[in-house]
């Protein structure tokens, strides 16, 4: 066995092993440090592919910055897992049939999967020659004009998302304090200190 | 590019103008800027409906085929746009007594309003994603606009849950379709679909899925549990948009995905939506009939109509494609009007949408008891008002599809539903007298129901023109 086949197999299991791990873990900060690694072994299958953008990016956007963001949700807010689990066993048997479900559904689609006859071809046409085009330009090419706008939509998304939050959760209070940086800075000394003239052995 | 740009061009005028009302909001003192920013925004929304509809800079598709400007979308984005204004301008006065008028409110409409029109221009999977996202984002905030009141907060919470996982599934549908089809474009899977053999698995699970994932947001049976809950919970105001002019947009997105791109397994879609509609208008018939809150009532009401509407896609044809335009053209226009008068609807000052409080209402108002009952024999589709032609087009479009079991059960539906509409008359004007509700109603409000009412008697003349603007809008989408 060679070693690309050796590091698949490796990768592979590692995921799969995380993953499950992510979801039985007693403590939620272990599982998103089991998460990381499902990210960091996931990235490997990436480069493997030979995926070198979307594998960096992986490790830079989910492992650098969204894993590290929940680990600090998980650490600061002090939510009660076991209550979240507590009617988990009287639906148990529900979810299981819904699973079972899906799962034979699914089951039904590998098995009898047709595609239809043009589908690898025209799944294949937008691809570039890799030995041509690098990976990066490519990703550029889609994002940024094949699909500029779907791009456009998903900022306008976003951007409901943001009015969203602040709509829903900020509150003007009145009262609070705020810093105005341009009172601070035209304050004049004149009017800030008062200066006093104090007589030796006397005090104020 | 620069064609394409031209297409798309009332999307982009509306974003950059919601983005702009954005700003002067949040730099020009906020909350007190809500009532210019509404007025703006909805003038600008109907300008912007008027050059859709009337006239266009140009038509045809865009970005390889994924936005498609049609006759199809511009009878839609037309009826949106218009529809969206109308509804703000009337829920100003409601917003404002009630303290919820915040300047962001108009624009998350308009973003809304943005996403209904990507939507009924999606010719491509992603496009149709997006702009779903888009509306059902923005509606989920409203719903919640009430922060501090625990129903609406409720209502927007299960409205942003159940429409997740509808979003959930309708990706899910749209993965396997891209899997048996190798693209997106709405074009390549008709003609993939239309190429392939056999049984076509990968193909029927991804339309039964994305179908699925549809009769959610038009809330039509069983994928309706959310509906009276949310109608219920949130702002009246905000019900009020839910009921009208998304479900014409899903409408809309409804018929173009199921004929551009599935209409090579037309034979399989047509028992889905046929089951959908005899479900829907037989549980929006029966379930209203015990409601006791007028907003839990009309999203029953709101249900029946959906399947009354399906049942002009149940058939299939470019005919069914023109009653179903017609159905939810005459349903927003009934809708407006009704919430308009829901509105209104206050007992020192406070908002009431009990039943009961309508009694004897004949001798308080009579000039808005008249308008509001002609709106419900409307809704009822009682000859000859406007609301029974909606219903006759989709029963001709079943019975000319050879499906008059369905048009029977449309007729029998009805006729349940229309106890409730009439129970109502009935309560206003021989209900046992009580201290009923007080208080006047907003210009916009007085001026959209009793337009509405009016429109629902002037209407049976020719139905002003809509259905030659219909038959034109079916046949660039289902023509042969």
């Amino acid at each position: 066995m060679g070693i690309a086949p050796l590091a698949f197999y490796l990768f592979a299991a590692t995921v799969v092993v995380s993953g499950f791990l992510v979801v039985v873990a007693k403590n939620p900060v272990h599982s998103v440090l089991w998460l990381i690694l499902a990210f960091l072994s996931t990235a490997g299958l990436f480069v493997m592919m030979g995926a070198e953008f979307v594998a960096m990016l992986l490790v830079i956007v989910y492992v650098g910055a969204v894993a590290v963001l929940f680990l600090f949700v998980v650490m600061m807010l002090d939510v009660d897992f076991t209550a979240l689990r507590e009617g988990f066993v009287r639906y148990l048997p529900i979810g299981a049939l819904v699973g079972v479900v899906l799962l034979v559904q699914l089951g039904f689609v590998v098995a009898k999967w047709t595609a239809s006859p043009g589908a690898e071809a025209a799944r294949m046409a937008p691809a570039p020659d890799p030995a041509m085009r690098q990976n990066t330009a490519a990703l550029g090419d889609i994002l940024y004009t094949d699909y500029f706008h779907l791009f456009q939509l998903a900022g306008l998304v976003l951007l409901v998302a943001m009015i969203g939050a602040i709509v829903l959760t900020l509150r003007h209070r009145e009262g609070v304090k705020r810093q105005d940086v341009l009172a601070q800075m035209y304050r004049d000394p004149a009017k800030a200190l008062e200066l006093k003239d104090i007589k030796p052995g006397q005090g104020l | 590019m620069a064609p394409d740009l031209i297409l798309i061009l009332p999307e982009i005028l509306l974003a950059v103008f919601a983005m702009a009302a954005l700003l002067v909001g949040a730099f020009g003192g906020g909350d007190i800027r809500a009532r210019p920013i509404l007025w703006g925004v909805a003038a600008f929304m109907a300008l912007v409906g008027l050059l859709v509809g009337l006239n266009p800079p140009a038509v045809g598709t865009a970005f390889g085929g994924a936005f498609t400007l049609d006759g199809f979308a511009r009878f839609a984005k037309a009826g949106i746009l218009l529809g969206a204004a109308i509804l703000l301008l009337m829920s100003e006065d409601f917003l404002r007594r009630r303290g919820l008028l915040r300047f962001e409110f108009p624009v998350l409409i308009a973003l809304a309003t943005l996403g209904m029109m990507v939507m009924v221009s999606a010719s491509d999977l992603m496009t149709l994603y997006m702009g779903i996202e888009l509306q059902a984002l923005a509606l989920y905030v409203v719903a919640a606009l009430d922060r501090d009141s625990p129903r609406s907060t409720e209502a927007g919470l299960k409205y942003f849950v159940l429409g997740a996982l509808s979003s959930g599934l309708l990706l899910y549908g749209a993965s396997l379709v891209y899997g048996y089809a190798g693209t997106t474009l709405f074009s390549g899977i008709v003609a993939a679909a239309a190429a392939g053999e056999g049984p076509q698995l990968g193909l029927l699970l991804g339309l039964v899925l994305m179908l699925t994932g549809l009769a959610f947001k038009v809330s039509a049976v069983p994928f309706h549990m959310w509906t009276p809950d949310v109608y219920e919970g949130a702002p009246t105001p905000v019900t009020a948009f839910f009921a009208t002019v998304p479900k014409l947009a899903a409408l809309a997105l409804f018929a173009r995905l199921v004929h551009e791109a599935f209409g090579a397994i037309a034979a399989d879609w047509r028992q889905i939506v046929a089951f959908l509609s005899v479900a829907s208008m037989f549980l929006g018939a029966v379930a209203a009939i015990g409601q006791t809150d007028i907003k839990r009532l009309m999203a029953y009401s709101s249900i029946s109509h959906m399947g009354f509407a399906l049942m002009g896609l149940a058939a299939g044809t470019e005919f069914g494609v023109q009653a179903l335009l017609i159905y939810a053209a005459i349903y927003v226009v009934m809708n407006i009007g009704t919430f308009a008068f829901i509105l209104s609807m206050e007992k020192d000052g406070e908002p009431v949408s009990e039943i009961a409080s309508l009694n004897m209402y004949s001798a308080i108002a009579p000039g808005r008891a008249l308008a509001l009952m002609v709106l419900l024999f409307s809704l009822a589709g009682v000859p000859p008002l406007v609301g029974f032609f909606g219903k006759l087009y989709v029963i001709r479009a079943a019975v000319q599809a050879d499906m008059v079991w369905l048009a029977v059960a449309a007729v029998i539906a009805s006729v349940i539903a229309a106890f409730y509409y009439l129970r109502i008359v009935y309560l206003m004007y021989f209900g046992a007298p009580r201290e009923g509700l007080d208080g006047g109603m907003a210009p916009a409000q007085w001026i959209a129901l009793s337009a509405s009412a009016l429109a629902m008697v002037l209407g049976v003349i020719n139905l002003f023109g809509i259905e030659g603007l219909a038959a034109a809008a079916a046949a660039t989408l289902a023509g042969a």
